[in-house]
């Protein structure tokens, strides 16, 4: 199809809110179109005669602009006019229009006008009766992977980018006294009712300008348009420090203790990327005192056949369209009204100069203000009749007009049709309760408005307006300032009284009674009819519906699970209280007898972007670095994660394989010196006169006799008796430990630690402190570690016999106080050097100096990694995992039984199953083929012909290659491993070889420990 | 988002600074050697999961580093109280009367 | 250099090991965000922004742990410090010397680098009973964040309520900031103090560019 791009055939020459003088272009699917500032890119499309916006998600029909809000199913645009600024899922009429904006409809392939699936629409249909989206779930998992793949296809609802966004989002923690939630009449005057008690109150409301329906509206305030009076409280409200006000925000979350998650667009109006240093949008986080909802009503679309046909709208859009954008979005008009109403659409759309072909009335006696009106102005009023169908597949040729009986339920006769190209809509409102439902409150169904209201919350909430079921212009704004003046009250700030109410004069206009009116019968059956949309966007019909409740779904949340009904982006916000009715009458029972449908978290779809903010590259989660992390950059050390840590792998140096890498620093330490970054490991300062006490019940060996000056290694238990960290600590003096952990457990030990304290033994006279971040820690390590170190201090004294293994001393390091321990989990001679970590590069670098004579050798943690287990030494975290005990380690040594108290762990460990003889126990592997590394966590079997499923004794833990010992080395569990010394496990692999290892001690090096005995 | 009072830093504070520990008033076992397996099981394993009152452990981890409880309802998650170890609820859960 | 730590070394008491960790002159000192060379943005960065950052780098930190019902602790901490420990959420200093409450049983001392070991010397000899101080000087830093747009960057970084009413000059919180904590005192209407953790220093830097990016970010040396 195509359109003259340059008149705008369906814009007023006067009137609305755009501003003429500002003319705007931009594009959809590929046509450029003007529009003007002021514009919503719906109310663009509507005045240069766009029908069709997208293609339906199950049957393919061609599907136009209903609504004029957040309520709209069908316009859900693609945007963006680069790959990187793609952004799916924006509902056109909520996109203000701006100069160059580049727009595509996203369910049409290859276009909405012609779309290939409505071919084949009938096979969509076909493969997806209602109660596909509950029935796949018992379908075979494949078959579901078949079906996603159609499903994300034929819905479309836009594509993410596949290049990075350039915009900036964040995110701001407000707190406020009273958050008003929308800018309509009601949302305005509690705003300023609150604001002028000097509370601190938020305003935010989803559109660029405050005001709501008073934007559009003729009704007069204390004598003026009501236009003037949202600008004389917008104005006065600009004007209070203690008030933030925040147009183009979305509440979109209203979660549990008042805090609610406000989606700002900030630039989204201006172009298709921010102004460069611009926030492009922005999630506020409020933590509210008290919260006044005042979101106001969503109309109900009326259901009949074939009442999705581009031209089907709502009776307010269509007046919102006039009033407030200049746009008559068609030429004739027909309204089908449930109350007074729709009237007001007629009318204008009779003042915008078109013609108003009837007003279909379903009351049978209509009597209000507007019917004298109507009748006045001369147009033409159908009683007790309804739009039955209408005619036309991709903008509306006609409405089939037909009489009914009283209470709606049938066709009574009459039937003829009427030639029209737009069908308006009248169903009565829906409060948009959405957001009193956030935090599991169940909203309560009321008679006399015929729609739910927000029910009981346990929230600190207040509702004023049309969510409360207040439909007239005086009841809103003086609910709204009452309700004002409470929440500031409750907040603590001003009293209730009637004097800061300030109540408007609105002249009302009488309304007659409303009819209760969802489901428009039809000459045929609901089944038999054309089709009656309930959910625009996820393709629900009346049948549908029916046919949910006949196989047995009664319960709301049941039908809406097996139709899909509110489960599209707009969350059913036009059709859910059409579908519950529906389904209700279809099982005689009322409506809050069918159940209550809650809404839940986002209102309104929301970009990652704000739900990200900066928490991304190089800003997503912390880098945590030692003090030495520039010299490991500098010398191209590879980096691991630990935790949030960033410590060095292995330094390759050029041309080097890691493998190579690992094979030279292995070899550096085992024959000269290397040197390891260990400030990364978790320290605990612990002092009082029960430190000592308190190690013995938190250890699970033996902490009395450790003297001053002597450090020990020790296993720390749950008490389930297995281990979940350990560590070396160090007497420091008699009231005063120095403990490290695990680099990943630092946090976690520290926590478990007060926890004993705090809420067990809390008489205990100790204290914990971290120390983590304080300390830098140099391991030097190998036979030529002590020679190197002697270079450097003059102060402590190496000598073998008086700095003995296990034993601490201070002194200084290249002239730095230091605490050096002489420790190792290499099986050298080790010493870890400690400084206060601002002289921690210091140190570091003259280490350097002194060592290249001894080939000194920077390692990472692979190379730490392969020496400890050389050695035997278990790393916490990898060998174990929550379900060994130290005894499983084969580290009885390390279990000190005897101790007084019954330490954390004991008791777990003598549990039954834990004495068992046959537990899985940690032993050494050494591969028959000693070039092949058998790949951790590959299961150990008994006897590798067994047929599938085999017997499974454990599993690797820990597998390298050795250089030091030229062969393959392992640790790993084996079921009875410790009294299966020189067996043969086998170890079969995904590519169905086998690899055979020979169960060994796990020490493969130096099992004297001689080597650091020097 | 819970907004907690902290018992020690003596205000509301955001639930990121917390973290839940469990079940409140598990004491451990003053003389674990002599318990049976399954009473050892029952204070290592079993809690309670009610659906309403709950006496929960809570840290305030990010902030004062305290433990303290926290009586709350699990259905609608307000929080009745908050009280310093070693002192009792004025509000009781029910399932531990 | 030896002699002197050795004669440091005799006075230890039995109970607690103290050390004083600074060398003499000359072995260099890297505060924590000594690689982001500050003082050279300071002195060739950009001159316009409502949002200022300096760090005041190598101070000396001591953790004081104690029970506001041990009179030693309290009195020998005002006997040597010449003001008293701050109540819940308060702060208090004298000069160059500041104390946090960050725990009921906690506050943070803030002195010149070179006076922590003497301080922690002179508060051991006049406070008796359950205690403990902790040096962790080299663990944390320093930072002060100002200006109009100071607080619009806090609120991007952290939950607490920053308004006047709730926190007035001289409270101290400790709470997270962006993905990690710190210890944040308001020390001026427009001017805050961030006590941050060294090994988060680096990340709590970038951090602070970006989202002071739109206020524009002044580096003062």
């Amino acid at each position: 199809m195509h359109h003259n791009s340059m008149t705008q055939q369906n814009r007023l020459q006067t009137g609305g809110r755009i501003n003429r003088s500002r003319p705007l272009s931009f594009k959809y699917n590929g046509t450029s179109y003007p529009g003007f500032e002021g514009d919503t890119l719906a109310s663009a499309l509507l005045a240069n005669g766009v029908d069709v916006v997208g293609r339906s998600f199950k049957y393919s029909r061609p599907r136009g602009i209903i609504a004029a809000g957040a309520d709209e199913p069908n316009a859900v645009l693609q945007l963006g006019a680069t790959e990187a600024t793609q952004v799916p899922n924006v509902r056109a009429t909520q996109q203000e229009l701006f100069d160059g904006l580049v727009s595509t409809s996203t369910n049409g392939w290859p276009s909405t006008d012609n779309d290939m699936m409505s071919y084949i629409g009938k096979v969509g249909g076909r493969m997806m009766p209602p109660g596909f989206y509950y029935k796949t779930f018992m379908y075979p998992q494949s078959l579901w992977d078949t079906y996603e793949k159609f499903i994300r296809k034929a819905a479309g609802l836009g594509r993410s980018p596949v290049e990075n966004d350039p915009d900036i989002y964040d995110q701001l923690n407000q707190h406020t006294d009273v958050m008003v939630v929308g800018a309509g009449p009601a949302g305005l005057s509690a705003a300023l009712s609150a604001g002028r008690t000097g509370a601190r109150v938020i305003l935010a409301d989803e559109q660029a300008e405050f005001g709501g329906m008073l934007l559009h509206s003729d009704e007069k305030i204390n004598g003026k348009p009501a236009a003037e009076w949202v600008a004389s409280v917008t104005k006065e409200l600009r004007a209070m420090d203690n008030v933030m006000l925040l147009p183009r925000s979305t509440v979109n979350g209203y979660h549990d203790h008042n805090f609610l998650t406000i989606h700002e667009r900030r630039t989204d109006h201006l172009a298709d990327l921010a102004p460069k240093g611009q926030v492009r949008q922005r999630m506020h986080r409020v933590r509210a005192g008290w919260v006044v909802l005042a979101t106001g009503a969503i109309e109900r679309p009326l259901v009949y056949g074939n009442n999705d046909v581009p031209g089907c709208m709502l009776a307010s859009a269509v007046s919102t369209y006039i009033k407030r954008y200049a746009v008559v979005p068609g030429n004739e008009l027909v309204v089908m009204t449930t109350s007074d109403r729709g009237y007001k659409s007629a009318f204008d759309w009779q003042d915008a100069g078109r013609k108003v072909v009837a007003i279909v009335d379903t009351r049978a006696e209509p009597s209000g203000a507007c019917v004298v009106e109507a009748q006045k102005r001369g147009l033409k009023v159908i009683k007790g009749s309804a739009v039955i169908e209408v005619k036309g597949s991709k903008r509306v040729s006609g409405a089939v007009i037909a009489s009914i009986d009283a209470s709606g339920n049938k066709v009574t006769g009459n039937v003829r049709r009427l030639s029209c190209d737009t069908v308006a809509s009248a169903g009565g409102w829906s409060p948009a309760v959405h957001l009193s439902c956030h935090a599991g409150s169940r909203p309560d169904w009321r008679d006399d408005i015929q729609a739910f209201v927000p029910g009981k919350t346990v929230q600190k909430q207040l509702t004023a307006g049309a969510v409360n079921g207040s439909y007239s212009l005086v009841v809103c704004l003086e609910e709204g300032a009452r309700r004002g003046v409470l929440a500031a009250a409750n907040a603590g700030f001003g009293d209730q009284s009637d004097e800061l109410v300030e109540v408007a004069l609105v002249d009302e206009v009488k309304e007659g009674p409303t009819m209760t009116l969802f489901h428009i019968p039809h000459t045929k059956s609901t089944s038999r009819a054309p089709k009656q949309f309930v959910d625009y966007q996820t393709d629900v019909t009346a049948a549908g519906i029916e046919v949910a409740t006949r196989e047995g779904y009664e319960s709301i949340e049941h039908v809406k699970r097996y139709t899909a009904m509110g489960f599209g982006t707009d969350q059913g916000k036009l059709g859910n209280i059409n579908g519950m009715a529906i389904a209700a009458k279809s099982m005689n029972k009322t409506i809050p007898e069918t159940g209550t449908t809650i809404f839940r978290p986002n209102y309104t779809p929301i970009t990652f972007g704000a739900i990200a903010g900066r928490n991304c590259g190089e800003l997503f989660d912390p880098k945590r670095y030692s003090a030495m992390h520039r010299w490991h950059l500098e010398n191209g050390a590879k980096f691991e994660d630990v935790g949030q840590w960033k410590r060095p792998w292995y330094f390759p140096q050029p041309g080097e394989s890691m493998q190579d890498s690992l094979n030279r620093e292995c070899k550096a330490v085992r024959d000269s010196a290397g040197i390891l970054d260990a400030s990364t490991l978790g320290k605990i300062d612990i002092q009082g006169k029960d430190a000592r006490e308190f190690l013995g019940r938190v250890y699970s060996n033996a902490w009395a006799k450790l003297g001053v000056g002597k450090c020990r290694y020790g296993l720390m238990c749950g008490e389930d008796g297995m281990v979940f960290d350990d560590g070396v600590t160090a007497c420091l003096a008699d009231n005063h430990f120095v403990m490290t952990t695990t680099t990943g457990g630092a946090a976690r030990v520290l926590e478990w630690l007060e926890l004993y304290h705090q809420t067990e033994w809390p008489e205990m006279e100790v204290y914990f402190n971290t120390v983590t971040d304080h300390w830098s820690t140099l391991t030097i390590s190998g036979p030529n570690s002590r020679k190197l170190l002697a270079e450097l201090t003059d102060d402590i004294d190496l000598s073998k016999d008086s700095f003995k293994f296990m034993d601490w001393k201070a002194g200084t390091v290249a002239g730095v106080p230091a605490r050096v321990f002489r420790i190792s989990f290499t099986g050298e001679l080790s010493f870890e050097v400690n400084v206060q970590a601002n002289y921690g590069m210091y140190v570091w670098e003259k280490v350097f100096e002194v060592g290249a004579k001894y080939n000194l050798t920077p390692y990472g943690t692979e190379t730490m990694h392969v020496l400890r287990a050389e050695k035997g030494f278990i790393i916490a975290g990898q060998d174990t995992d929550g379900s060994v005990t130290p005894i499983d380690l084969g580290m009885s040594w390390c279990v000190a039984n005897k101790k007084p108290f019954s330490y954390i762990g004991k008791r777990g460990m003598a549990r039954e199953d834990c004495v068992k003889e046959n537990r899985k126990q940690l032993v050494g592997l050494k591969t028959k083929n000693p070039q092949l590394v058998i790949p951790e966590g590959s299961q150990a079997v008994a006897d590798p012909k067994q047929p599938i499923p085999m017997t499974m004794l454990g599993h690797v833990t820990s597998s390298y290659y050795s250089a030091c010992l030229n062969h393959s080395i392992a640790m790993g569990f084996v079921r009875g491993g410790l009294s299966r010394m020189g067996e043969t496990v086998y170890y079969p692999q995904p590519d169905g070889s086998v690899i055979e290892a020979e169960v060994c001690s796990p020490i493969f090096l130096d099992p004297e420990g001689a080597r650091q005995n020097v | 988002m819970f907004s907690i009072y902290c018992p020690y830093c003596e205000e509301h504070r955001e639930e990121e600074e917390f973290h839940a520990k469990g079940q409140a008033h598990i004491p451990r076992p003053l003389d674990p050697d002599n318990c049976s397996d399954k009473e050892w099981g029952e204070y290592v394993y079993f809690r309670d999961n009610p659906r309403g009152l709950h006496h929960e452990l809570w840290v305030h981890g990010t902030g004062c580093r305290k433990f303290f409880n926290i009586t709350r309802d699990t259905q609608s998650y307000e929080i009745k109280e908050t009280y310093k170890i070693g002192t009792q609820p004025r509000i009781t859960a029910i399932h531990n009367q | 250099m030896s002699e002197l730590l050795m004669a440091e070394q005799e006075i230890q008491t039995p109970l607690h090991a103290q050390m004083n960790q600074l060398p003499g002159e000359g072995p260099r000192a890297e505060s924590p965000l000594y690689h982001a060379d500050l003082t050279s943005i300071a002195n060739h960065g950009p001159v316009d922004g409502s949002v200022h950052l300096q760090e005041l780098a190598l101070l000396g930190h001591l953790v004081l742990r104690g029970s506001p019902q041990n009179e030693s602790f309290v009195t020998g901490f005002a006997q040597v410090m010449g003001f008293a420990l701050p109540g819940p959420m308060q702060s208090a200093e004298t000069g160059d010397a500041s104390v946090r409450w960050i725990a009921p049983d906690e506050w943070l001392l803030i002195v010149p680098g070179s006076e922590a070991f003497s301080l922690e010397k002179r508060l051991r000899e006049v406070i008796s009973g359950h205690y403990s101080i902790a040096n962790v000087s080299g663990g944390q830093t320093v930072l002060v964040l100002a200006g109009r747009d100071a607080v619009n960057v806090l609120k991007k970084s952290t939950g607490y309520d920053l308004h006047d009413s709730n926190f007035p000059v001289g409270k101290v919180v400790t709470t997270t900031f962006a993905k990690a904590s710190a210890v944040i005192r308001r020390i001026g209407p427009q001017k805050w103090e961030l006590v941050v953790r060294r090994s988060f220093s680096d990340y709590l830097w970038l951090w602070l560019q970006d989202a002071s990016a739109e206020y524009g970010l002044i580096v003062r040396g």
